[in-house]
């Protein structure tokens, strides 16, 4: 039997791997990838709350996230291709005149 | 599923983000469509000036009473609209300031204006939620226009660059955010913020630990907004980076919209836990007051500065948070309206100094302007006095409401640490007006090109940081009006 | 579970028929590779560039804008679930959200997001 618990720790894994990956990886647009993974493992969470608790309200929450996840997409992509067009290069440790 | 009420709705309560919403959309529109006959589009300033009075015309006043709308997620009381009149007097100021600006940079986009208005309307919807996704919804607005709105200097390295790491490290924290906001629905079964404190009064020992996370991922998310420190890695870099009429856009709103979330998630649904959270926020306190001052007095760049100091304000205000009382919430709220004033003051002069591409940034370019430009440099003294907090200043009255708030709480190591970094801070704005009275011009002061608009921005920052140093008491009213319906 | 077996007996026959073909093609065939017959097959026509090409920028243009509005359609499911309770209410406002879609696609056009020259 799967019960809200599995989802909850498989939920709090994805996030985990984001973050670790938001960490070491180096590619801007793989650190994107990571927060994207970030933001669904979250989804996934609000998902078993919500058919654990007998609400709409996770579900509702999810589609927002997901438009909002969508809008921040095309922003940090066209952000990225800017950069890429500068700089030719999409490495977070290139992108560094001003020190961190 | 078969029965949906249709839900409790009253559009007078979202009028201004309406007007603020039209507006937008009409600047974007007349810019589209008549750019060949626009020139230098100074219709654009004057619509969106016109669209932010309007919204204030319309959110003017007090209410009695709080009131609900839209399914309990979104509330006009005191407080939202005491808010409302920081977002729009920040915002309406950025505009006086950056129309000169921006056509000097060559970026003189239609798209600036409306995505400043839309900036403004996340920020009115943060200050308004009284449920996590309405505050969720609204802090993603802000950031996404502001993000699109630092990288708006395409052709610029720098401001790529600051684009790129605002975006990565907000969209980083707004996970976090989130993950708390999903943790909380889990151990609550609610969104909204009253319910959320209901149930945590009634049943929040069944919750154990699982709330004590989600607070502690939130304050991480809405941390990260106010630059509080250990996630203020992005600051400097991308107050630097952005073009300065935006970096003064979001050194202020974004600022006072994150603590207005902050205030009422933790206040009104964690008021019963908040001797778990206030443990947090005071370490963060310290820590951000200092590390900003510290940082603040090695720097050579005007721009990497203000960060830095933008960083200790975030300090000074988590104190108010802190001390999580009444004096302490409306020393907040006063000490955000005088920053609007002295901030945007402060950019208004570093924008009026400055050359084409972000030239004479460093502070040694101001010197010898106390006799090149006494007006200027008299009102730059005016606002580093008052961001120091040295009567008859705003920035004195902001700080004193604070900590004796912190000490009436019974905080008063944290009041004591608070003074000494208000003393660090006088050395290095200080240093400025030192470096513009006492040492020789390293440069020669072009004639500069001051329009009109700009000198109004000055005059109002001016009067209003004097002001409210002079006579603070009536501000002072209002604002202890605007958290008596919070609660 | 019984009455899944012969999903799973179908799904091992399958499997391993694909796999012993493959095997078997790759065992008993002779194989003497040429430059001509390692080259990828492109309609008998000799293949232009390698296949690892760089696209133009404007596919991710786009492709953005696509996922931007294709994402926005997804609250028109609840709407379209609960429309007979919403009434006309619930109509008006997805009126003024398709509406804001107008505004932004007509935005779009205007400024040449979608035109490819």
């Amino acid at each position: 039997m799967i019960t809200v618990t599995h989802y909850i720790v498989l939920s709090a894994i994805l996030f985990t791997l984001g973050v670790v990956g938001v960490l070491i990886r180096r590619n801007a647009i793989v650190v994107f990838m990571c927060i994207e993974l970030m933001l669904n493992a979250v989804n996934l969470s609000f998902v078993a709350f919500a058919h654990y608790l007998h609400s709409m309200n996770g579900q509702l929450f999810v589609f927002f996230t997901m438009t909002v996840a969508a809008a921040e997409a095309a922003v940090g992509l066209a952000i990225i291709v800017a950069v890429f067009r500068n700089k030719e290069t999409v490495n977070i440790d290139d992108i560094n005149i001003m020190k961190w | 599923m078969t029965n949906v009420s249709v839900m409790t709705f009253n559009i007078l309560s979202v009028l201004p983000i309406l007007v603020l919403a039209g507006f937008g959309m009409i600047v974007l529109f007349v810019d589209i469509l008549f750019s060949k006959r626009l020139g230098d589009k100074n219709i654009l300033a004057y619509l969106s000036l016109a669209g932010i009075i309007i919204a204030a015309i319309v959110s003017r006043g007090t209410t009695p009473i709080a009131l609900y709308s839209f399914n309990e997620t979104f509330v006009i009381d005191n407080y939202s609209l005491f808010f409302n009149f920081i977002f729009l007097l920040s915002t309406g100021l950025v505009i006086l300031i950056s129309h000169q600006y921006m056509k000097r940079e060559n970026i003189n986009y239609g798209e600036y204006y409306a995505l400043i208005l839309f900036s403004t309307i996340g920020m009115m919807l943060m200050a308004s939620g009284a449920d996590l996704l309405n505050i969720y919804i609204g802090l993603e607005v802000m950031s996404i226009s502001i993000y699109v709105l630092t990288g708006l200097k395409r052709s610029k390295l720098t401001s790529n660059e600051a684009s790129l790491k605002y975006f990565l490290l907000g969209a980083f924290a707004t996970g976090f955010l989130l993950y708390g906001v999903s943790i909380i629905y889990g151990a609550t079964g609610s969104f909204n913020l009253k319910e959320i404190a209901d149930f945590l009064i009634n049943k929040g020992d069944v919750t154990g630990p699982f709330v004590y996370l989600g607070v502690g991922l939130i304050i991480i998310g809405l941390g990260f907004k106010v630059a509080s420190v250990p996630f203020h890695a992005w600051v400097p870099d991308v107050y630097e980076g952005a073009p300065t009429a935006v970096t003064a856009f979001m050194s202020v709103g974004p600022k006072a919209a994150a603590f207005a979330a902050f205030i009422r998630i933790l206040m009104t649904a964690f008021g019963s836990t908040h001797y778990e959270w206030q443990k947090i926020v005071y370490v963060l306190a310290i820590l951000t007051m200092t590390v900003g001052n510290v940082v603040a007095v090695a720097q050579t760049n005007i721009k990497r500065m203000l960060a830095y100091s933008s960083i200790a304000h975030a300090g000074y205000l988590l104190v108010a948070l802190v001390a999580a009382n009444t004096l302490g919430v409306s020393g907040m709220l006063f000490y955000l309206l005088t920053y609007v004033f002295m901030n945007i003051g402060v950019f208004a002069i570093v924008i009026i100094l400055s050359q084409r591409n972000d030239g004479f940034m460093q502070i040694n370019d101001y010197a010898g302007l106390g006799y090149k430009h006494p007006l200027l440099a008299i009102a730059m003294t005016l606002f580093l006095l008052s961001m120091a907090g040295i009567p008859p200043t705003a920035g004195f009255i902001g700080k004193f409401y604070i900590f004796s708030a912190a000490i009436k709480s019974g905080y008063i190591g944290l009041a004591v640490i608070g003074m000494i970094n208000s003393v660090i801070s006088v050395y290095y704005y200080l240093r400025v007006t030192v470096v513009m009275y006492m040492q020789e011009p390293v440069r020669e002061f072009y004639p500069l090109t001051i329009s009109p608009f700009i000198v109004a921005a000055v005059v109002i920052s001016v009067i209003g940081t004097l002001h409210l140093g002079i006579f603070p008491s009536k501000i002072m009213e209002l604002v202890q009006q605007s958290i008596l319906t919070m609660r | 579970m019984v009455q899944y077996l012969p999903i799973l007996i179908l799904l091992i026959l399958a499997f391993g028929f694909a796999i012993t073909n493959i095997v078997l093609s790759v065992l008993l065939g002779t194989q003497k590779p040429t430059p001509e017959k390692l080259t990828p097959y492109e309609c008998g026509i000799d293949p232009v560039g390698s296949a690892h090409e760089r696209f133009s920028v404007k596919f991710y243009l786009i492709a953005m804008l696509f996922v931007i509005f294709d994402i926005e359609v997804v609250f028109l499911y609840p709407w379209a679930v609960a429309f007979q309770s919403l009434k006309l209410f619930g109509f008006i406002e997805i009126l003024i959200f398709v509406g804001i879609f107008l505004i932004c696609y007509f935005y779009i056009w205007k400024r040449g997001g979608l035109e490819w020259e």
